[in-house]
């Protein structure tokens, strides 16, 4: 039988949902535009005084990161439940697994990416010390997709609940906190002299654990919402 | 698929099937089977449980009791093999709204059996929407949306189709495109389970109803 492969489905799969965000354009713009607006705020709301400033500028932008993501998190699976796609994908003959993963990279394309090539601009706002940036859009880059995944789990379970309201954010915010602490603690480390490698290299062992362990809690949890 | 080899054992076959939802008995040691060729209609009253039937027999519920075989290996064997085979459209026509019906169903098919442009336009033209592939499957009408659905019967290889109230939104010659296309799979060696209120008019029609064991 002349099947597609699961390589073909898993690209399939991305590229929809990329061409669905670049025709949907919110769903790009909502999450980059929060988190600009959010950061813009602190400045504003506590003291434009460079030295207060650069030294919250990491907890920050990585608490605005957190936010941006959860706010974008809730149309991950909702139309594609609303309209019955969901039930093609678990229906189909390749791996949920590929196919969980191929939306999850979709998601955190349009949605974490951007943020993460803004966040310079923003932390030169927020007068973060030069020593400070590789490792911030390093530590945003390895811990922006393990919330992206984890958040893909809560959202699943959720999918088919009428009023969601709190209870993404519930679910997501304590399984996120361990990222936001190591982001925040390797920027300050190499602010302080250190080297931010250990917390980084925590933070990639958190994305291999995401990325092989959550599209399969993901996908389990698609199952059951769907039951 | 005629010629196959196992023609002693049914396509599919649901044996004592017991569904209980909302402490609502909805069947009770239901028993039906499927052959290549044939075409099972299941009737019944709104509430009477066909979707859950539906459902339960393409694995997207579990909460039942009772055995499904696809020929003749249980279900949970054969997962794949059976996957692979079957073709679902359900009450949501999984038609994503901001994309055209050429980039819906281009997706939609890698899930399944890969079709390449062309061939997704000529079904597409089959089933009336010639002219509609490149427009956002929001400007269409429902039952241009349920026929963007339907274009996948056409493109796909599976030998089982599961419909779902398929004739719902359709107009006289929607019906009769359906009508056809149903009967030829049927013609051509496939089996089709579909649940509907509309009167069909096929040879080899075999009917369930649903919402009598109560």
């Amino acid at each position: 039988m002349n099947r597609a492969g699961a390589g073909a489905a898993f690209r399939a799969t991305l590229k929809r949902d990329l061409l669905i965000s670049v025709k949907r354009r919110n769903d790009i713009l909502n999450p980059f535009m929060f988190f600009v607006i959010v950061v813009s705020l602190f400045p504003i709301g506590i003291s434009p005084e460079s030295a207060m400033l650069r030294q919250i500028a990491a907890g920050v932008i990585w608490i605005a990161v957190l936010l941006a993501s959860m706010l974008s998190m809730d149309s991950l699976y909702r139309s594609d439940y609303e309209d019955g796609s969901l039930e093609q994908l678990l229906l189909s003959s390749q791996p949920l697994y590929l196919l969980v993963f191929a939306k999850n990279i979709a998601h955190w394309l349009v949605s974490g990416l951007p943020v993460i090539l803004v966040s310079p601009l923003l932390a030169y706002m927020l007068a973060l010390p030069a020593e400070g940036y590789v490792t911030l859009v390093l530590s945003l880059l390895l811990g922006t997709p393990v919330v992206g995944m984890l958040g893909s789990i809560a959202v699943a379970l959720t999918v088919g609940l009428g009023s969601r309201g709190l209870i993404l954010a519930v679910i997501t915010v304590p399984m996120s906190v361990p990222v936001l602490i190591f982001g925040t603690l390797a920027v300050q480390n190499s602010l302080a002299g250190g080297s931010p490698l250990g917390y980084l290299a925590l933070l990639g062992a958190m994305l291999a654990a995401a990325v092989s362990l959550a599209p399969v809690a993901t996908a389990a949890a698609l199952r059951i919402s769907l039951n | 698929m005629t010629e196959n080899s196992q023609d002693a054992r049914p396509l599919l076959e649901v044996r004592a099937l017991t569904c209980e939802r909302s402490e609502r008995l909805l069947f009770r040691d239901l028993e039906f089977s499927l052959d290549s060729g044939q075409v099972l209609q299941v009737r019944g009253g709104n509430g009477s449980g066909k979707t859950t039937l539906m459902r339960i027999v393409c694995g997207l519920n579990d909460s039942f009791e009772g055995e499904l075989y696809w020929r003749g290996e249980t279900l949970g064997e054969r997962w794949e093999a059976f996957h692979a085979n079957l073709l679902y459209i359900g009450h949501r026509v999984a038609v994503n709204h901001v994309l055209t019906p050429l980039e819906n169903l281009r997706w939609s098919c890698r899930l399944h059996d890969p079709a390449d442009d062309a061939g997704i336009r000529a079904a597409l033209a089959e089933m009336d929407l010639a002219g509609y592939e490149d427009s956002p499957c929001y400007s269409l009408s429902a039952g241009q949306q349920q026929r963007v659905s339907l274009a996948r019967l056409s493109l796909s290889s599976a030998e089982l189709w599961i419909l779902d109230e398929p004739f719902t939104t359709l107009d006289v010659d929607g019906v009769a495109l359906l009508e056809n296309l149903v009967a030829r799979h049927a013609r051509e060696g496939g089996a089709v389970l579909i649940t509907t209120h509309h009167k069909l008019v096929l040879p080899h029609l075999r009917t369930l109803t649903l919402g009598v064991a109560r």
